[in-house]
């Protein structure tokens, strides 16, 4: 109660609050893409031979590749030579305790409210910090590594794990698998990578904070986890960016692997920068996440809270190749003035008796357009295998529009696919209802898109869903006259 | 041209067709169907034939059913063709005023003229060239060629099929009964292009028979406008029962001006190949609109309904529901959209698709869409694929029926939450008939029908 | 404490109410009875706020200030409370949460401290014995799969808890079982006091044998066309909304 109470008291301070720029020196190459800033970048990350190949191989692939166009976005045209691929932190080093961080960034992560200062292992969260795409820190390694978890910086991992990331790599998102995956295999330049050993429950709660700070920048960070046999890790990302006035590219790809009987939670909370009311600014954010279920009855589910961004391109889907595998998409998607989200996911039914569920609440506002985009495909040998989803949009205002795009593929007999989607207006009779118990419409709004999202925000680890409530909330702000 | 480069398919053998014949349609056709081939054709040549990267076709690749070398009827063959005598598939205790079309063209000699006053049934190169102001402002108007190529093929390539005229408020109870045949001694396309303009106030039921006569191959382009003017009322039912061997495209295409209201029933019994296209615009408020469809398909039978729905004024209701049933190796497709128009408030617009897939082989894609940009509205879709109700069923067996009766009552039942709707008792008790006969595996043609195909 | 003049209000351009003239002073209880469609929510609904009303003339006074202009949320917070006919429900709103919220909001109105969670819990457990609410109930979402009864009695303990100085209740016995029906008068009942005004707008008379009005309004036709103490009531039982039509020429 008090976590609600606190969180409306926050509300009403308004705007992107997130929104500032942190005072570090940055180590930024120059604008523009060809094969040397792809080896440039190898080159500054001291890559083995592999990592530049797969990198080569990606951007040959994507320069032949055209940006997709069937989503119902619009796009304006993105000069891909007017990016620089890779910005650092200069006084990045290898960190032994948190004292020797540089005291801007730590500030950083305060105003985010990160919990990656010391007395926060009482919240039990292991934070992985990319700040312009390099990773900055990674908190509680020595209590995972007792375990013989792995989770460190996608660079540390290639040089330490060598074996593993070229096992892993590439396997569930393909170099070429869409053109903004291809442009990330090309460039990226940091990111997490977790593997959980056989039979590990992964003890707490496994964090990335993505943050775009230099100016001109984009931001391609590399998630892979592995969860072997009989694991178990739930992971959280959480995302924002500076206020700027010019749009920033975000293009991440993020790959799963689940083996017999494992299970990967993966939760975000997406609050990149949306641009200012006038659509000016803003992230456009072009993600692929991909899970596969290999193994038996192992589970993949994503949960996520996408608030921010000018433009949202994300489909994080389950591949189910293991009998009786399960895949969950949860989603909650809020647009406010122009901003435009296209999202939703796929879930894929290759091995027998598998079961997937989605659950997806649009909201839109202002002069934004929200649509759910959804694949459920079963495959002839996915014998009774299920699905059920649910895709309701909620409409505030006569300006902003709604989408359902739905595609279901069955082909066997004895499989079930049901599909279930409604639009419709925020409750007036509801609003007035608060109004008349003294609450006022904005409270009240909150309160009902909150209730209206809460099935999602429900499968939210706590940190993440009182965080991701208070964004709802605040994403709507304004929304209604 | 350079759109066409990189396909190596068949729409450059269409292309040089029409150049060819060009010259010949065009002497032979009224100004009124000629005015409209120019665009059309471009349309057709920037679009291609549909494959499977057009976002429409994404489950329906019409590129195979043009490898075959058709025959065009381009020109009116005489037909002598009774009617009465070489189809007796008729609806016992249903009065209809029967049209029949043979591979496109209207056959005057079957044309009753026992109309009553005002109503005109004809054909539609007769009333271009006698009568065109009655049609001018409706004739190729909301058949979009630029959406569809096989829209913009049938526009270039029109010559005939029939219109139905329905003056102001005349209520015609009896209904029109349009019965398609395709027929030839070769295999062949055949282009039909038919007009329906209910004035306000007025009435019209109107059951279309598509049919097959003989084992050729048919590859059918049909388009219909249909006009239903202000507190207009048209039913609009079609029955489609072809052989294996025919591939039918089907655009239909609505036009609602406020208070009218509008039913369509397509209800597919058999054909080897059938797309069906119906878009309705809601044009003025209060408009009703029921879209119903229902598909029994096997062996390698495919159905595609393709329906797009725009709500472009405030208060008007739409809803749809859509069945199939497959067997075999047979596909089904349902791809409905219902788009609201920013500012029409207080919509409601309702989508079902339900499917029943009885063996592995068999399978069902749909895509069920909502693009809705006015926030008054209530809207939602909902489809399923699975399978008969095991425990239904074993309750109806409990009972001690038999497992084959138990499943057949429960298809049967599937299919009545649309066979329901017809309005017109004899016809509903018909087509119950019909598919309780479908079911059982049993041919789906009527008890005296002299034609002899293996359908 | 409230008065209204000759207050004209139409919806769509239909006229409902005509001119209602009515006073009410602290402490009284208001019956307004009349047939279905006289008007009665209509004037419910223009008390608290409700959109989609136009008042095309006349003016109500809400202890000094002009009603009609204030926030429906403000009204509330100045002590206002609906009991609705129809609660709305609201899915994934908790009950405990929207209450609370309301209390705090009226708390804040006030100038006083927001309850802890703890003492709004202690609140809400007295409050609920008023009406005999179900705890279970208090754990759902806002009106969510509640029964008919269930609902009307959410209403009263939510008057309960916000304490109004003026509280509506609009057919509150409509669709109740005469044991709901008691538990709900009873519940009105305790919190009746000088300072608070109740006006209980009701089809039946059945209501007003366990909440006894002062004054009895009957509205037809968009007017009061009757005022009197309790006796009017019966009469009305007795005799029929007819006879009021037929008084008035229909």
């Amino acid at each position: 109660m008090e976590e609600q109470d606190k969180i409306l008291n926050e509300v009403t301070q308004g705007e992107y609050k997130y929104g500032f720029v942190t005072d570090i020196d940055t180590d930024i190459i120059e604008k523009g893409l060809n094969e040397d800033v792809v080896r440039l970048i190898s080159a500054k990350k001291e890559e083995p031979e592999f990592m530049l190949q797969f990198r080569l191989d990606a951007f040959r692939k994507w320069q032949k590749m055209k940006m997709p166009d069937w989503a119902y976005l619009k796009i304006p045209p993105i000069n891909f030579q007017e990016i620089s691929y890779f910005a650092a932190p200069k006084k990045k080093a290898q960190y032994e305790s948190l004292n020797e961080v540089d005291p801007e960034l730590l500030e950083t992560f305060n105003k985010l409210g990160i919990p990656l200062e010391e007395q926060k292992h009482l919240a039990g969260v292991a934070v992985d910090a990319v700040i312009d795409s390099v990773s900055v820190k990674t908190t509680f390694k020595e209590t995972l590594a007792e375990k013989g978890i792995i989770f460190c910086s996608f660079s540390e991992a290639v040089k330490e794990h060598p074996d593993l990331i070229k096992k892993y790599l590439g396997q569930t998102v393909p170099v070429a698998d869409n053109f903004f995956a291809a442009l990330n295999s090309a460039v990226f330049s940091d990111g997490s990578f977790c593997y959980i050993p056989k039979g590990v429950r992964c003890p707490m709660e496994l964090s990335t904070y993505f943050r775009i700070n230099a100016a001109n920048t984009g931001q391609f960070e590399r998630t892979l986890i592995v969860a072997d046999d009989d694991s178990y890790v739930s992971y959280l990302e959480g995302c924002t960016a500076p206020m700027r006035d010019e749009n920033q590219l975000h293009a991440a790809v993020v790959e799963i692997i689940t083996m017999e009987r494992a299970e990967v939670k993966y939760s975000t909370v997406q609050n990149w920068y949306p641009g200012d009311k006038e659509g000016k600014g803003g992230i456009y954010n072009f993600v692929t996440k991909r899970g596969v279920c290999r193994g038996e009855s192992s589970k993949i589910s994503w949960t996520q809270v996408e608030t921010g961004s000018a433009i949202t391109w994300k489909y994080p889907s389950c591949i189910l190749i293991g009998n009786n595998s399960v895949g969950e998409f949860n989603s909650v998607a809020v647009t406010n003035n122009y901003q435009q989200a296209d999202t939703g996911t796929k879930m894929i039914h290759i091995g027998k008796n598998t079961k997937s569920t989605i659950i997806s609440k649009g909201i839109s506002a202002g002069k934004s357009d929200n649509s759910y985009r959804g694949l459920v495909k079963v495959l002839p040998k996915a014998e009774n295998s299920r699905n059920f989803s649910q895709c309701d949009s909620l409409l505030l205002g006569d300006t902003c529009g709604a989408h359902t795009f739905p595609y279901i593929e069955v082909n066997n007999k004895s499989s079930v696919v049901e599909h279930e989607a409604t639009t419709s207006k925020i409750g007036e009779d509801q609003i007035f209802y608060c109004n008349q118990r003294g609450i006022s419409t904005e409270d009240a709004i909150g309160m009902i898109v909150n209730g209206y999202a809460k099935e999602v925000l429900n499968k939210l680890p706590m940190e993440f869903a009182v965080e991701a409530q208070k964004l709802l909330q605040i994403s709507l702000e304004g929304s209604v006259g | 041209m350079s759109v066409l480069v990189e396909k190596t398919d068949f729409s450059l053998k269409l292309i040089g067709h029409y150049n060819e014949v060009k010259a010949q349609l065009e002497t032979d056709s009224p100004a009124l169907i000629n005015n409209a081939r120019k665009k059309a054709f471009q349309d057709f040549v920037l679009q291609g034939i549909p494959t499977f990267k057009n976002e429409n076709y994404k489950y329906t690749n019409l590129q195979p059913l043009f490898f075959i070398d058709y025959s065009y009827n381009h020109i009116k063959e005489k037909s002598d063709v009774n009617l009465k005598e070489v189809f007796r598939c008729n609806v016992p205790q249903l009065d209809t005023h029967l049209v029949l079309n043979r591979n496109g063209w209207f056959c005057d000699n079957n044309n009753e003229s026992n109309l009553p006053e005002g109503i005109i049934i004809n054909s539609l190169r007769n009333i271009a060239k006698t009568n065109p102001e009655l049609i001018q402002d409706f004739y190729a108007k909301i058949a979009n060629t630029e959406e569809d190529p096989m829209v913009a093929l049938n526009t270039a390539m029109a010559t005939d099929g029939y219109v139905i005229y329905i003056p102001p408020n005349v209520q015609f109870d009896k209904a029109i009964q349009v019965i398609n045949l395709m027929e030839n001694n070769s295999d062949t396309f055949i282009t039909q292009r038919n007009l329906i303009i209910a004035d306000p106030g007025s009435k019209v039921s109107v059951l279309i028979c598509d049919h097959t006569l003989n084992n050729n191959k048919y590859l059918g382009n049909s388009v219909t406008e249909v006009f239903a003017g202000e507190n207009a009322q048209i039913d609009y039912y079609t029955i489609q029962n072809q052989h294996n061997n025919s591939a039918t495209i089907n655009s239909l295409f609505i036009k609602q001006e406020r208070d009218s209201n509008v039913l369509t029933n397509t209800m597919t019994l058999h054909g080897g190949l059938i797309r069906n296209n119906l878009k309705v615009l809601l044009n003025g408020e209060n408009c009703n609109s029921d879209i119903l469809g229902m598909a029994f398909m096997d062996r390698k039978q495919h159905i595609d309904n393709f329906t797009q729905i725009i709500h472009a004024k405030p208060h008007c209701l739409s809803n749809q529901l859509y069945k199939n049933v497959l067997d075999d190796e047979s596909t089904g497709v349902f791809s409905g959209r219902i788009h609201v128009v920013r500012d029409a408030q207080k919509t409601n617009a309702f989508q079902r698709n339900n499917n029943l897939l009885l063996t592995d082989q068999a399978k069902m894609n749909t895509k069920p869409q909502l693009i809705i940009d006015a926030d008054d509205v209530k809207c939602s879709h909902g489809a399923t694929v699975g399978q008969i109700d095991e425990e239904a069923l074993f309750y109806i067996r409990s009972r001690g029926i038999a497992e084959k009766d138990a499943r057949l009552m429960m298809m049967n039942a599937f299919a009545h939450e649309v066979i329901q709707e017809v309005k017109l008792e004899p016809l509903r008790d018909r087509i119950d008939e019909l598919v309780d006969k479908r079911l059982r595996g049993e041919i789906a043609r009527c008890h005296d029908c002299s034609y002899d195909c293996d359908c | 404490m409230l008065s209204i003049k000759n207050l004209f209000v139409s919806v769509e351009g239909k006229e409902i109410l005509k001119g209602i003239n009515l006073e009410i002073n602290p402490g009284e209880v208001h019956a307004i009875m009349g047939p279905n469609g006289s008007g009665k929510s209509t004037l419910a609904n223009v008390l608290t706020g409700k959109e989609g009303y136009d008042i095309t003339e006349g003016e109500v006074s809400y202890n000094g200030e002009d009603l009609l202009e204030m926030a429906p949320e403000d009204r509330a917070k100045e002590g206002i409370f609906m009991s609705f006919q129809y609660p709305v429900e609201i899915p994934g709103v908790p009950m405990v949460n929207f209450l609370k919220t309301a209390v705090n909001e009226h708390r804040k109105h006030r100038n006083e401290e927001p309850l802890t969670a703890g003492e709004f819990l202690k609140l809400m457990r007295e409050k609920k014995e008023l009406v005999e609410m179900d705890t279970q109930l208090t754990n759902r979402s806002v009106n969510e799969g509640f029964s008919g009864g269930e609902k009307k009695k959410n209403e009263i303990f939510q008057m309960a808890l916000l304490e109004p100085k003026l509280a509506i209740l609009d057919e509150t016995d409509s669709g109740l079982d005469i044991d709901a029906l008691k538990t709900v008068a009873r519940g009105v009942n305790a919190l009746k006091s000088p300072e608070r005004s109740t006006v209980v707008v009701t089809h039946y008379q059945r209501l007003l044998d366990y909440i006894v009005p002062d004054f009895v309004h009957v509205l037809y036709n968009g007017k009061i066309v009757k005022s009197a103490g309790k006796e009017l009531a019966h009469e009305l039982e007795a005799k029929g909304y007819d006879w009021i039509k037929k008084e008035n020429g229909n």
